[in-house]
């Protein structure tokens, strides 16, 4: 009898608070065995963000820091610098990285720090009851955008993952999805693929995850993959924006 | 070591190197640019350490959590502008009970104030710039070298206490030269980091540094937690200076600069017989409020005169301690001007009802 | 046949997606029962068709599922 899968050491024992059907829960755990795969939990230290996942300082099994909203990218660049053969990360959702920390995501990038961010863009402020983010899409309704998103006012949603390919030291910026197993297949490569480069010190490392958040976008876990597929790719396209190759 | 002429600025940031600070997170500023300046040119030269100039004050402070929390001693410095910038990260900080050393080199406020010194951030530094029940340690050097020495000793507090741990100084302290000397300042003994996220090396459960506490109860007794510190605090680390105070008629409080220049005013005053003894709080907080207690309590003291660079905010502090015995003036200026002697001068004959 | 997947039935949350994704279609959700969350969990009846591929486990958004091959 051989194990086909089985949950990684990269997580803790502590279940999810997640909604069911939220795919960060996914998300987390391709972290996790990443990392566990990597050889990387012993040294990593990840930041947590203000949202959703503020918890996951609680679920991966690795050191942790829980950072102000926004800030992850800074405390990550402190941690960096003192512990500079650590395999560091930030994990920020679409509020805390698009919106309140669109200064220190930039300014981390322009200085190429040595950590991986993992940004989970689900087109929603989660933990606080779905009010419109960054990257909520034009016409989607929120509890700040009552007749949905209106780009005269509120403008249009913000591609982060372009935005920040054109920073030369972020070396490594890709944009994946976890809406249905290929798609977690390739999240999960990209994840690893930053974290090696990362370990090589290249740069910094970026990857963005689409992701759903069934009850604030007021569907079924299984529609809410489908809205995902249908509504935030085309804005939103998959792929990568910036490789190692060509840092050379 | 001989003495040597050092900018304030400087000054503080060689301290700081010296109590064994390897990581620098600052942002322009004035007037306390000096410091990142000096923190970029030396940092590069001592074996892993690291300067970061920071996108903002905000950042700043973020990163001094990470490597704080990371058991790094760190340290970041900015100007009161800047250092409300910080205080969310300050209260952050303290919530998650990290230990750090933060630079003020107040300027004028509010606002975007001017760039000349001032004391006008005495409230932010004492009560509280940021959310919830906290504090910080201050410490309000007069001189150059009283900056020095209270710079290393900041790191041993903070690391002891786990907490921030304020310099207050003002535009004069950071600008002015004097001469220095570079003493080895006694060192405590303190406990080891074993709370640091350093990697778990696979040898322990994980640290998580964090000051969310999403359960009342929990959140609750965290802050009884950080009050028993406080309380030790202010058992232990009350730093005042009493100047002429024997047979004082009239007593001032004044701190940093201030101090000095009324210093000045009690030798004029002096000359012209009339008694005037200073108390200088050294730590802003935990404030000396026994000793202007206990000079409240004496015969001889028919007033007290406070003197800041500010519109009165230590004054609060001085009434608190005195408690209605005995009455308390406040003279300032504010803005970045400087109070002369002998406007203290005459500041304090009129308190004492002007002829002897 | 080839394979066996086991539920941590009380870390369920009824979301459904494995049921979703499972090639040869043989999980479904419980309707008989609630687990300790009040939710239908997901099981399998027919585990002799499972062909332990792994992709209800790589979707759970709550590490329920261990996935083993015989």
């Amino acid at each position: 009898m051989a194990v086909v899968f089985q949950k990684t050491k990269g997580l803790t024992d502590k279940q999810f608070h997640y909604c069911p059907g939220c795919t960060h829960g996914i998300i987390h755990r391709l972290v996790a065995e990443v990392l566990e795969e990597l050889g990387l939990l012993d040294d990593a230290i990840g930041v947590a963000p203000v949202g959703c996942a503020v918890f996951c300082y609680d679920y991966f099994s690795c050191d942790m820091q829980e950072a102000a909203h926004g800030r992850a990218p800074a405390v990550a660049t402190g941690i960096k610098r003192v512990n500079p053969k650590s395999a560091v990360f930030t994990y920020q959702g679409d509020g805390d990285l698009a919106s309140i920390g669109a200064a220190e995501i930039v300014h981390a990038s322009m200085r190429g720090e040595k950590f991986t961010t993992i940004f989970v863009n689900n087109a929603i402020y989660g933990m606080t009851g779905g009010q419109m983010a960054p990257t909520t899409l034009v016409g989607q309704k929120a509890t700040t955008a009552p007749y949905g998103r209106n780009e005269d006012l509120a403008g249009m949603p913000l591609r982060v993952s372009e935005m920040l390919a054109t920073i030369p030291k972020a070396v490594f910026v890709e944009r994946v999805s976890v809406h249905d197993i290929p798609n977690i297949n390739k999240a999960k490569k990209a994840i690893k693929k930053a974290f090696e480069i990362q370990m090589k010190g290249l740069g910094f490392t970026f990857v963005e995850i689409l992701s759903t958040c069934p009850t604030n976008w007021g569907k079924t876990p299984l529609e809410s993959l489908k809205w995902l597929q249908e509504n935030m790719i085309p804005y939103f396209p998959l792929g990568n924006f910036r490789n190692v190759e060509e840092v050379k | 070591m001989a003495k040597e002429l050092w900018k304030g600025n400087e000054a503080i940031a060689e301290a700081a190197i010296k109590a064994g600070c390897k990581f620098f997170f600052g942002y322009p500023i004035t007037p306390q640019n000096e410091i990142p300046e000096y923190m970029a040119m030396r940092m590069p030269q001592i074996e892993g350490a690291a300067f970061v100039q920071a996108e903002s004050e905000v950042a700043a402070i973020n990163m001094v959590y990470g490597g704080a929390g990371s058991g790094a001693r760190v340290m970041t410095s900015s100007s009161s502008p800047g250092i409300s910038l910080k205080q969310e990260g300050i209260t952050y900080i303290a919530g998650a009970e990290l230990p750090c050393v933060i630079v003020n080199i107040v300027r004028g406020g509010p606002g975007l104030g001017g760039i000349q010194p001032a004391q006008s951030d005495y409230f932010q530094a004492t009560k509280g710039g940021g959310h919830g029940d906290y504090r910080l340690l201050v410490l309000a050097p007069s001189s150059v070298q009283e900056a020095v020495d209270l710079t290393q000793e900041a790191f041993d507090m903070a690391d002891q206490y786990r907490n921030p741990v304020m310099i207050m100084g003002d535009g004069m302290i950071g600008q002015m030269m004097e001469p220095v000397e570079f003493t080895d300042v006694p060192k405590r003994n303190l406990p080891e980091k074993t709370w640091a996220t350093t990697g778990t090396k696979g040898k322990r459960e994980h640290n998580v540094i964090n000051s969310l506490f999403i359960d009342p109860a929990a959140c609750e007794k965290h802050n009884i937690h950080l009050f028993e510190k406080y309380a030790e605090m202010e058992k232990n680390e009350v730093r005042v200076e009493e100047y002429n105070m024997d047979g004082a008629e009239i007593v001032f409080v004044a701190y940093g600069t201030t101090a000095r220049i009324v210093k000045n005013a009690i030798a004029t005053l002096g000359k012209e017989g009339i008694k005037a003894g200073l108390i200088r709080p050294i730590t802003l907080w935990p404030y000396p409020s026994k000793t202007v207690e206990a000079a409240a309590a004496k015969a001889n003291v028919k007033a007290f005169l406070t003197v800041e660079m500010s519109m009165g905010q230590m004054v609060e502090d001085v009434r608190l301690a005195v408690n209605g015995a005995k009455p308390v003036h406040f003279y300032g200026r504010t803005g970045g001007m400087v109070p002369t002697p002998a406007a203290i001068v005459a500041e304090a004959k009129k308190v004492l009802g002007g002829a002897k | 046949m080839a394979g066996k997947v086991i539920f941590d039935e009380n870390t369920c949350k009824g979301c459904e997606l494995c049921v979703r994704v499972c090639p040869v279609n043989i999980v479904h959700m419980d309707k008989e029962r609630i687990n300790i969350k009040g939710y239908h969990p997901a099981t399998v009846k027919e585990m002799d068709k499972c062909i332990a591929c792994g992709s209800c486990a790589k979707t759970c958004p709550d590490v329920v599922i261990r996935v083993e091959k015989l």
